[in-house]
């Protein structure tokens, strides 16, 4: 049994079949809910229910958390949040199932794992800004974006990948 | 009649219990698929791994002829689902900022959440970065204001915009989606190897 799932740690689903499922995955929750899934915004509600928790006078006259702060409700009682905690179980499902599961720092053997970290960590926080621009990730307005045919969507998903290939050379070296 | 929960047939207090759901299996794909590895995800931008443009475009592909298709059936009512709003700007400003942060950090917010889920201390560390990044944009909100509610025109659509049938786009964006996936395969084949 444990030379199985050890054999089975670098199998993951064939691409177009993920894509298969996350499609339909998608196409069921506009079915039933009408809205897309998403991500960042589960972030976004994390970070202004702390703010807003830590400060609330300051939270309530910046006028970014002041659009998420509800009267009487925790801005964390949003749709994306409950969702994002399902991504967080079905991610270690998946990955308990296959044998994924180790704490570690996944890195290129040609940088340290204290360069890795350094370097995921400034990613995010681009990406964190950015999704707050575009009003979405890669899910969000991307996936869900494009699923309706939403201009904002496409226009997004374009200039992720259009940004990402544009500077792709010259982190190379994090990679490859 | 879709969408079933703002039509009332199913109750609104199920709208969180389906999230979980939802996210589960939304998670639980994306892990499957190999999205809890940096390494895996970054290979699209340097040709040793094109799962990301494979997993994306099928997704998106299966996503919009379903939901086309339960439309012309009249099972789902496509104007009642929610459409990303549009403005241009900040969209295009937004999506080169995150994929600069998609290349340094090899994730997005939803595959941080699967990563992390799987102990990838790399993944936790994007999580970390991505609350700051947020935290960031909130502060200074002030100057950003008139960039990100700036160039709005609503809640449009690509057929609204570009003035082709729906059943069009998605058809040229299949054969789009297909020849990419040759060339993606093309590419691979002589891109040095990457062991991951």
């Amino acid at each position: 049994m444990k030379i199985h799932i050890e054999e089975n740690k670098h199998v993951y689903w064939n691409p177009y079949f993920g894509g298969l499922i996350l499609g339909l995955v998608i196409l069921f929750t506009f079915y039933i809910t009408g809205r897309g899934p998403g991500a960042s915004g589960a972030f976004k509600s994390t970070i202004v229910t702390v703010v807003n928790d830590v400060a609330p006078t300051h939270a309530e006259n910046n006028a970014y958390y002041d659009r998420f702060i509800k009267k009487g409700d925790s801005p964390m009682n949003t749709w994306l949040v409950y969702e994002a905690l399902g991504l967080l179980i079905g991610g270690f499902l998946s990955g308990a199932l296959s044998g994924r599961l180790k704490l570690f720092v996944e890195h290129s053997p040609k940088i340290t794992s204290k360069k890795r970290i350094i370097v995921a960590l400034l990613g995010g926080v681009f990406f964190g800004l950015g999704a707050q621009f575009a009003r979405g990730c890669t899910s969000g307005a991307g996936l869900s974006g494009l699923a309706v045919l939403s201009l904002g969507g496409f226009i997004t998903v374009l200039s992720i990948f259009g940004g990402g290939y544009a500077i792709a050379y010259f982190v190379r070296k994090n990679w490859i | 009649m879709g969408p079933l929960i703002p039509n009332g047939v199913i109750p609104t207090e199920w709208n969180f219990v389906i999230a979980i759901l939802i996210g589960i299996a939304f998670g639980f794909t994306l892990e499957a698929s190999g999205f809890s590895s940096s390494r895996k995800i970054a290979g699209v931008f340097y040709g040793y791994d094109f799962a990301v443009l494979k997993v994306f475009f099928t997704a998106a592909l299966v996503s919009m002829i379903g939901i086309y298709y339960m439309d012309y059936f009249e099972l789902v009512n496509v104007e009642q689902l929610f459409v990303l709003p549009t403005y241009t700007w900040s969209a295009i400003i937004g999506g080169v900022i995150m994929g600069f942060g998609f290349v340094l950090g090899g994730f997005c917010p939803g595959t941080t959440l699967c990563a992390a889920a799987i102990g990838k201390i790399d993944g936790m560390a994007t999580m970390v970065g991505i609350f700051i990044g947020i935290f960031l944009f909130s502060e200074f909100y002030d100057f950003i204001e008139p960039l990100f509610d700036g160039s709005y025109l609503g809640r449009i659509t690509i057929t609204d915009s570009l003035g082709i049938s729906p059943y069009w786009f998605i058809f040229l964006f299949t054969v789009f989606a297909v020849i990419a996936f040759y060339f993606a395969d093309v590419i691979r084949k002589r891109v040095k190897k990457v062991f991951y």
